[in-house]
């Protein structure tokens, strides 16, 4: 080809190369992996002159590109999932996820409640699976060059369907582990098709070892049909030397109610990337958050909210405590395409930065084309409030006492919305964790 | 027992105190009264330990330990209470969380066990049926939404609890209706005993015939100029602060 070769970086070159390598092996439809890689690499990692990576380098982040992970031995798998504890207490329908590959050992894949289907991603693409048409519901994504890598490596995760009318009260819980002391590469896409009318809950948890610079990239998609209900609680607690990057994307019907929270406190880098689309009328979406970083991670929430149904709602709150010499980013945007009247749509991005090194980048943006809507957003950044630290500290309460109290019931006001009982007590022990190794 | 000495504070090169001298004795309500700007919420604040406040000279020793070099919380562990004139509304904070965290960090300090959950509600539970608080206020956010009187009697309450020996009214009766500064009054008044003393700082002989003062000291332009007993108020009250003013500005 005459066509004109752009510099490579290493970690672009050692990608190309991996991909060649795996185009073979890898399940499933070729062509379509063909098409995400190469308008990937056409443009390469996205960098600060790119718009939506302006606070996120991934080029600076991926000097070098880990090598994908292999099938775990169901050994290497159980003793990683042992060390695994995010939300182990709650009751649930488990299926473990280690190194981008479902263990069926380890999963409950054979217990599942009625109206429950549950098939791997790799099985069904060996299969050619009917869920595997409602991949890439929100086309939106499909131009995001991290969720381009995940089509292009995906290996596996589950496809979930909840049948017409189904009322699912046990959630089903999501085990994202990684294993081994070498960094390694995962790519796992994971889809949930909530038929009509059917409720369901899902935990999605991502941990691994500390000092281990691994880099996940993992996807969530929720096809949410009419009247359904959804809940879903993310709990990023990767290992300290993680690069984790995330999308969710959800295509929501009419009449529907989507709640997603997205907790981080692990990784060095991370980025949840969330595309909401509303298609039908009368549906309300929560998006929340609650970040907690220190040190040097650096946790990026990205959100694209568009409205395309009448009547729509949708409320987003992050909440971000930034501690040491961490970075914390919110990108939120909400699209108002113009036949979405009556959109209600509000966003909110807060942020207590607790040291002189801390950092906040806050973008929100609406794109409004009809003529009947509300929407609003913002965004506040700052210190806790002295006059409150020494009302607290003057009924007898120590200064990092009173500043955790402050900083609870700051990351408090999101994670209250979470409807899941007791996830919402394991999100709080998590921010008491938190607090406790900030001392 | 309470002895300010020659107390000297500035807050951003702007002097506030000059040279204040009080003693306040064990079991002892002393009333200070002065006109606004005389340095009153000032004194309060520099008692309890706020940080804006730079204290150039003078000591205040509680029972003849400087208090100065210790942090707020160390000063409450020992015994001060400020009652806020404006209690701070802590969103997020429930009522009961918050009145725990402090009863127990003055309980370690002090060497002492936790209170167990029955014990700590029994406890507050007894000394907020005193002070007619609903039980539904304590299951709020502390101070969200309470009107100006509830706030006041909830500082009370904090008081019952946490059992200082040195408690600071500040402006206490203000913003509180004839019913309010009844009930708040009697609530600091059931609290008067042998080993803990007052410092009542009002505008208004109103407050001190509910809590009657054993001494009345009258606060201008940074110091005390005028020590009485409890007819100085009602003399204040006829008489205005005047005199005091020019007293101050003639020296």
């Amino acid at each position: 080809m005459a066509a004109v070769t752009l510099m490579r970086t290493p970690a672009e070159t050692a990608l190309a190369q991996a991909f060649e390598a795996a185009k073979q092996k890898l399940p499933g439809d070729r062509d379509g992996r063909v098409k995400a890689f190469s308008d990937f690499i056409e443009v390469g990692l996205p960098h600060r002159r790119v718009e939506a990576f302006k606070y996120t380098d991934l080029r600076a982040a991926m000097r070098e590109a880990a090598p994908f992970a292999e099938r775990p031995s169901v050994e290497e798998a159980n003793a990683a999932l042992a060390s695994a504890e995010a939300f182990a207490g709650l009751d649930a329908v488990r299926i473990a996820i280690v190194n981008g590959h479902v263990v069926p050992e380890a999963s409950d894949l054979d217990g599942l409640p009625d109206g429950v289907e549950v098939v791997t991603t790799a099985e069904a693409h060996v299969s050619g699976h009917q869920l595997l048409g409602h991949l890439s519901p929100v086309p939106l994504a499909m131009e995001n060059p991290v969720y381009r890598l995940n089509t292009a490596f995906l290996t596996d995760g589950v496809l979930i369907r909840v049948a017409a009318n189904a009322s699912v009260d046990r959630p089903i819980h999501l085990r994202f582990v990684t294993a081994g002391e070498g960094a390694v590469a995962t790519a796992t896409r994971t889809l949930v098709v909530v038929e009509e009318a059917a409720s369901c809950t899902i935990f999605e948890t991502h941990e691994g070892p500390n000092g281990v610079a691994s880099q996940l990239n993992d996807v969530v998609e929720f096809v949410v049909a009419d009247r359904a209900k959804v809940d879903h609680v993310r709990f990023n607690g990767t290992g300290d030397g993680a690069l984790a990057l995330s999308t969710l994307t959800a295509r929501l019907g009419q009449h529907v109610s989507f709640d997603s929270f997205n907790a981080v406190i692990g990784g060095a880098i991370s980025r949840h990337q969330v595309y909401v689309m509303f298609t039908g009328d009368h549906t309300l979406a929560n998006i929340n958050g609650a970040t907690m970083i220190k040190a040097r991670q650096h946790a990026d929430s990205t959100l694209v909210a568009t409205h395309a149904g009448l009547h729509c709602t949708s409320r987003e709150l992050f909440k971000t405590v930034i501690d040491g010499d961490a970075t914390g980013v919110f990108q939120g945007k909400i699209i108002v395409e113009p036949q979405a009247q009556k959109t209600d749509g509000r966003m909110m991005s807060a942020s207590l930065l607790l040291s002189d090194g801390a950092t906040m980048n806050n973008k929100p943006e609406l794109e409004i084309f009809a003529d009947d809507v509300q929407c609003a957003h913002g965004a506040t950044s700052g210190a806790l409030d002295e006059d409150l630290l020494f009302y607290i500290m003057a009924r007898g309460v120590p200064k990092a006492e009173a500043e955790s109290l402050l900083i609870q019931a700051f990351l408090g006001e999101a994670i209250e919305g979470v409807a899941h009982e007791g996830a919402r007590e394991s999100l709080i022990a998590s921010v008491e964790g938190w607090l406790r190794a900030r001392g | 027992m309470l002895e300010i000495k020659n107390l000297v504070v500035q807050i951003e090169d702007k002097r506030i105190l000059n040279g204040l001298d009080l003693t306040v004795n064990n079991g002892e309500v002393a009333a200070i009264m002065g006109p606004n700007g005389s340095g009153k919420s000032t004194l309060s604040y520099v008692i309890a330990g706020k940080e804006d406040y730079e204290v150039l000279d003078g000591e205040i020793l509680l029972d003849g330990e400087n208090i100065l070099e210790m942090e707020p919380d160390q000063r409450a562990a020992a015994g001060i209470f400020l009652a806020f004139q404006y209690p701070l509304e802590i969103p997020g904070v429930a009522t009961m969380t918050f009145l725990k965290s402090a009863l127990n960090a003055q309980r370690r300090s002090r060497g002492e066990a936790e209170l167990t959950t029955p014990d700590f509600i029994k406890r507050v539970n007894a000394a907020a049926g005193q002070l007619q608080i609903e039980k539904d206020m304590l299951k709020r956010a502390l101070n969200v939404g309470f009107s100006g009187g509830e706030k006041k009697r909830m500082e009370i309450l904090q008081m019952a609890l946490l059992q200082p020996t040195f408690c600071v009214l500040d402006e206490t009766d203000s913003g509180l209706d004839i019913d309010a500064l009844r009930i708040v009054s009697e609530g600091v008044n059931a609290l008067r005993a042998q080993d803990r003393s007052f410092l009542v700082i009002t505008h208004y002989q109103r407050l001190l015939s509910h809590i009657v003062p054993d001494t009345v000291h009258v606060m201008a332009n940074g110091r005390i100029v005028k020590s009485g007993g409890k007819e100085l108020a009602l003399e204040l009250e006829a008489n205005g602060y005047a005199d005091y003013r020019q007293h101050a500005a003639a020296e």
